[in-house]
C-alpha cells in the first residue's frame, strides 16, 4: 500500500479539504455508502450502475481521497479504492469531546445561578 | 454528518439573572472557569486566562458578537486553542450562541456551537491526542465540584 496518511503533506491535504465538505454531496456520499460496506472497488465497477461518467465518479473519488476517507490500492494494472473510517471516527471523538464539555460547562452555569 | 453541537438546558433562575451569568465578565469566568481581563464588548475582542486546574497556561481569547439583552449572546472562538506555540488565529473560528427564553420555571438556555468544518482534520485529532486521558481527568474534577457546590 503506497498511502501515506500520517506525513505532513498528507496533513496538510486534508486540512485543505475538510471531511465535512467531502461529505456534503449526494454522490460522494453514495460512493462513501458503497465502499464502507464492501471490498475496495474500481472505477469502472463503481462507474457501472451509476450514471455518471467514468470522469466525474474519478473527480468525485480524488475529493474523497484528499479528504482521507477512501484511499487507492494499486492491484496490478488495476487501482482500486478502499473507504477508509478514520477521518469520519475522528470528527465525531472530536465533537463528542466538545459536547461532552458543553455538558459540563452548562452544569456549572446551572449551579451557579440556582444558588 | 453534522458540523455543529446543539444543547438546551433548563435553569430555575429568571432570565435576567441568568444574563447577568453569562455577560457580566467576572461572573462568566466563575463558571467558565476563565479569569478574564475585561468586560465584553460586543465586536471587541475578550482576553483572559483559564483557570481550570491543569490548564492555567491556555489563554482565552473569544471576539464577542451579539449581546442583544436577555436574549442572545454570541461570540466566536478557537475551540481547543491549548497548544501555546501553535499559531490558531488564521484559522476559521467556531460561532457559540447562547440563547434565551423564558420559561413557566425559569429559563431556558439553547446552546448552540458551529462550524467545525472549518477546523483543520489534523488538529482535531491533535485537539482529540491531547486531551484523551487528561479530560477523563478533569471530567472528575468538574464532578466533584458540581456535588460540592450544590
Amino acid at each position: 500500500m503506497s498511502h501515506k496518511r500520517r506525513s505532513g503533506n498528507a496533513g496538510k491535504r486534508r486540512a485543505q479539504a475538510p471531511v465535512f465538505a467531502a461529505l456534503g454531496d449526494a454522490t460522494r456520499l453514495s460512493l462513501v455508502a458503497r465502499l464502507s460496506v464492501g471490498p475496495p472497488c474500481s472505477i469502472s465497477r463503481l462507474t457501472g450502475g451509476s450514471r455518471l461518467t467514468r470522469q466525474a465518479i474519478t473527480k468525485h473519488l480524488r475529493v474523497l481521497e484528499r479528504a482521507g476517507i477512501v484511499h487507492s490500492v494499486r492491484t496490478g494494472r488495476e487501482k482500486r479504492f478502499a473507504f477508509d473510517p478514520r477521518p469520519m471516527e475522528e470528527i465525531k471523538q472530536y465533537l463528542d469531546l466538545v459536547s461532552e464539555q458543553w455538558d459540563q460547562t452548562l452544569t456549572r452555569l446551572k449551579s451557579f445561578v440556582e444558588n | 454528518m453534522s458540523d455543529r453541537i446543539e444543547k438546551r438546558i433548563e435553569l430555575k433562575a429568571p432570565v435576567s439573572r441568568v444574563w447577568r451569568a453569562l455577560t457580566d465578565y467576572r461572573e462568566f469566568g466563575e463558571w467558565f472557569r476563565v479569569k478574564l481581563d475585561g468586560p465584553f464588548v460586543p465586536g471587541e475582542v475578550s482576553r483572559g486566562h483559564i483557570t481550570h486546574p491543569g490548564y492555567e497556561h491556555v489563554k482565552w481569547e473569544a471576539v464577542v458578537q451579539k449581546m442583544e439583552p436577555e436574549r442572545l449572546f454570541s461570540f466566536t472562538w478557537h475551540p481547543y486553542s491549548v497548544d501555546p506555540k501553535t499559531d490558531y488565529s488564521k484559522e476559521t473560528p467556531t460561532l457559540v450562541e447562547f440563547k434565551l427564553e423564558k420559561t413557566a420555571a425559569g429559563t431556558l438556555v439553547l446552546l448552540t456551537e458551529s462550524g467545525f468544518d472549518q477546523i483543520p482534520a489534523g488538529r482535531r485529532l491533535e485537539a482529540f491526542r491531547r486531551n484523551d486521558g487528561g479530560w477523563t481527568e478533569q471530567m472528575k474534577n468538574i464532578e466533584s465540584y458540581v456535588a460540592q457546590t450544590p
